[in-house]
């Protein structure tokens, strides 16, 4: 709980159970109301509100349905009897497809908060400006004496709640920031606004001319609006990312000292305890096969296409796919200890070395906030040597800090990221680090990982239609009664053949070797080459006997859509293309070749991936890594910026900057070029602030600035920046 | 000038009551769902469950 303030950056109470308190009482009354929550991928429009909302309103026991568009989600209300699996189904007759969300994997409710928070004091600090600029307006037109002072004062009425309340936000990361003994961006945003509003106070304590109340408040405004952007990006990436993350609840199969089974959440698994793993499943944490033989899909771990047969003894890694055989594990070792841990390690230790990347507005921030705070200094003790009066004096310094506060430059980075990652959104690409665009606009490497990116990571059958038409049908009816993927592979491939399958009887599988049946009284085989009595050929292939006669049936990986069209797309940008595979070095040169990549590394473990990438980088490249499996997350994470998309593994995702959310490889190619114009829009955004300066600041220093001035500089260099950013928008 | 003390407090009282409107907009999560409300005025349903 307190973690999930401190993600937020809320200020985390002194007294954890404060905090804790209201949120485990939302908690319950969502349990007590029988919420539920689901996801809608699909749903795009009028219609489909109505149809969801229809459909699961007239379901027996729902009380109340509302869709929310904005984020896919349906929110239900129901009796506690109603379950989300009958939800889904009512859905799907319907055509919709929906998912179920595990709302305690959601912090939906601190992000609404904060976001409310903000726009709570946009909207103060908002209605404060307008009324400030209207008695402004009749101060600048000539308003004097008594006139101009009780506009003053009444101007002073409004701002100085207005500030202490909406500009918190900037006070308080300013302090932070001053405690790291740090200079960011809010150091000198804090201090112009302070010395604003107490300089333009004390002048109307002194009935003076000029106070810059509108330009303080004026300043917040605008400020808070960048933050919002800024703000809003994220939090629509991370509630899409917590999505992800909550649509796969990871659960095993305990089996009792009595034998009875009970189903348990992975995070409470110990070492010694006793697992059923089905065929299909995950290995849920690291174990030990006691009884049961079967074959493992190793491909997430190692890369490898080739299932690998394990049999009593043997260990298993978490992450695994188990394919054929039933089994009964005991687990060595789960969470911290387990090798899917020992990853994440691993990339947490890499991700801390990418976080030193600085971003274009930290390096913005970090040059100009000594200038600002060298020049108001300065201005002030000449002013002070010359005219010996501290009142102008400070008027002329705090004029200069207002003129040259960072308005515009909180607003270009923002700006442009929000409408850049909007465009990418909607093209099915997730942005989930904020500086993750500027880095990708920079990239001119890119190392692709082979199974589950370039390729789908399933088998085709190539030799199908070679083969006679009795061992075809034969094929197709002894690859139905198996779950392994060659042998799904060729039963799916028979049948858009238009095979009929053949009679066969005394059908059994023998897991770790492959199927055999009885067929018109001989016996058939469908498996290993030993197993089958087959030679064996090189590559990836299941072999057929019938009676005598041998049959090979080599199946092929199958190219992800888009994948060549990404891959020549880059190599004509002049982008250095790489490929790294832990899968066998001639299946990765077949591939290498097919798509015309020249350099590319087989039989790779996830640290030598990560060290191609790293060679790569010392030699001054700029890495893009896509990959989607538990062997690349460390490469992912020693990259420049990475991409996966969305069927990896929740840890290759967790670890990459960008998610894919299509099954097409093509929005990479877009995202480039977008981050490319996103990255040339931000320079542009400074080169237009600086500009604004480097006018104003002369005639400020020469104590020639007054508030009207003050206010136009502002507005039109807030207004010119965010146009720019928006022309990105419409851009093509 | 006079007319300032009525006219000055009016504006005052007038956008303070916007203000207080958004507010209550922002309270009542009506900013919750933009597309979703910008698409619902679209269907020809009877929407009597509100927002719950």
């Amino acid at each position: 709980m307190v973690d999930v303030a401190a993600d937020m950056h809320l200020p985390v109470s002194a007294c954890p159970a404060c905090a804790a308190a209201p949120a485990a009482c939302a908690v319950a009354q969502q349990a007590a109301r029988g919420g539920l929550l689901l996801s809608l991928p699909a749903i795009h429009c009028a219609i489909c509100i109505s149809d969801v909302e229809r459909a699961l309103s007239h379901h027996r026991g729902v009380r109340s349905a509302r869709v929310n568009l904005t984020l896919k989600r349906v929110s239900v209300v129901a009796e506690p009897t109603v379950t989300a699996t009958e939800l889904i189904t009512c859905l799907a007759q319907i055509g919709y497809e929906a998912h179920e969300l595990d709302q305690t994997v959601l912090s939906l409710t601190q992000t609404d908060k904060a976001g409310r928070d903000l726009l709570m004091r946009i909207g103060v600090s908002g209605f404060a400006m307008m009324n400030i600029m209207l008695l402004s307006v009749a101060v600048w037109s000539g308003a004097d004496h008594a006139t101009r002072d009780l506009f003053h004062w009444i101007s002073a009425a409004i701002a100085l709640p207005t500030v202490i309340f909406a500009a918190r936000p900037f006070f308080a990361s300013a302090l932070g920031a001053l405690r790291a003994r740090r200079l960011g961006m809010d150091v000198p945003i804090s201090l112009a606004i302070i010395l604003a509003t107490g300089m333009s106070f004390y002048e109307t304590t002194q009935a003076g001319h000029h106070a810059y109340f509108d330009a303080a408040v004026m300043l917040t405004f605008f400020l808070l609006v960048g933050r919002y952007l800024d703000f809003r990006t994220r939090a629509v990436a991370r509630s899409a990312a917590q999505e992800l993350a909550a649509l796969e609840v990871a659960r095993a199969t305990r089996l009792r000292d009595d034998g009875a089974e009970e189903d348990i959440p992975v995070a409470d698994l110990c070492p010694g305890d006793r697992l059923r793993l089905r065929p299909g499943a995950r290995v849920p944490a690291d174990a030990v096969i006691e009884t049961g033989r079967s074959e493992m899909d190793r491909s997430v771990l190692s890369g490898e296409t080739l299932p690998v047969t394990v049999g009593p003894g043997d260990s298993l890694c978490a992450g695994e796919v188990n394919l054929t055989g039933p089994m009964q594990l005991r687990v060595t070792a789960a969470g911290r200890d387990s090798a899917l841990h020992r990853m994440a390690d691993l990339v947490a230790h890499a991700e801390s070395a990418r976080s030193k990347y600085t971003s274009l507005a930290e390096r913005a921030a970090r040059a100009y906030a000594p200038i600002v705070h060298l020049l108001a200094l300065s201005s002030f003790a000449v002013w002070l040597w010359f005219s010996r009066d501290m009142r102008l004096s400070l008027n002329v310094a705090s004029a200069v800090l207002i003129i040259t506060c960072p308005c515009a430059l909180g607003l270009a980075v923002p700006a442009v990221v929000t409408s850049a990652s909007g465009r990418l959104f909607r093209r099915g690409m997730l942005i989930k680090s904020g500086t993750a665009l500027e880095r990708l606009a920079q990239v001119d490497t890119v190392v692709f990982d082979k199974t589950g990116t370039l390729t789908l990571g399933e088998p085709q059958p190539v030799d199908l239609p070679k083969l006679d038409p009795r061992a075809l049908s034969v094929a197709a009816a002894l690859a139905q009664g198996s779950a392994h993927p060659l042998a799904r592979a060729v039963a799916s491939g028979a049948s858009a053949l238009g095979v009929v399958p053949a009679l066969l009887e005394n059908l059994h599988e023998i897991a770790g070797d492959g199927i055999a049946a009885t067929y018109q009284g001989q016996p058939v085989r469908l498996g290993r080459a030993q197993w089958v009595g087959c030679d064996s050929v090189a590559a990836t292939a299941t072999y057929l006997r019938v009676g005598q006669a041998c049959h090979v049936i080599r199946c092929t990986d199958q190219l992800r859509e888009g994948a060549a069209e990404v891959v020549s797309a880059l190599i004509n940008q002049g982008i250095h293309v790489l490929l790294v595979s832990g899968d066998a070095p001639a299946t990765v040169q077949d591939l290498a070749q097919k798509l015309g990549i020249a350099q590319w590394h087989g039989a790779a473990r996830p640290e030598d991936k990560a060290r191609v990438i790293a060679n790569a980088t010392a030699n001054g490249a700029h890495v893009l890594m896509v990959g989607d499996g538990l062997n690349d997350t460390v490469a992912l994470s020693t990259a420049y910026v990475s991409i996966s998309p969305a069927s990896a593994l929740d840890a290759a995702r967790a670890a990459s900057d960008i998610v894919l959310m299509g099954a097409s490889l093509m929005p990479v190619v877009q995202a480039l070029h977008v981050a490319r114009s996103a990255r040339r829009r931000i320079k542009q955004n400074f080169a237009i602030a600086a500009g604004y300066n480097m006018i104003a600041v002369p005639v400020a220093l020469a104590g020639l600035a007054t508030p009207l001035g003050a206010a136009l500089a502002m507005s039109a260099s807030s207004i010119s920046v965010s146009l720019n950013a928006l022309r990105l928008k419409s851009g093509r | 000038m006079a007319i300032l003390s009525y006219l000055i407090p009016v504006s005052l009282l007038l956008g303070g009551a916007g203000l207080a409107a958004f507010f209550w907009a922002l309270r009542a999560r009506q900013y919750e769902d933009p597309q979703g409300d910008a698409q619902r005025i679209l269907s020809s349903d009877y929407d009597n469950h509100p927002k719950p």
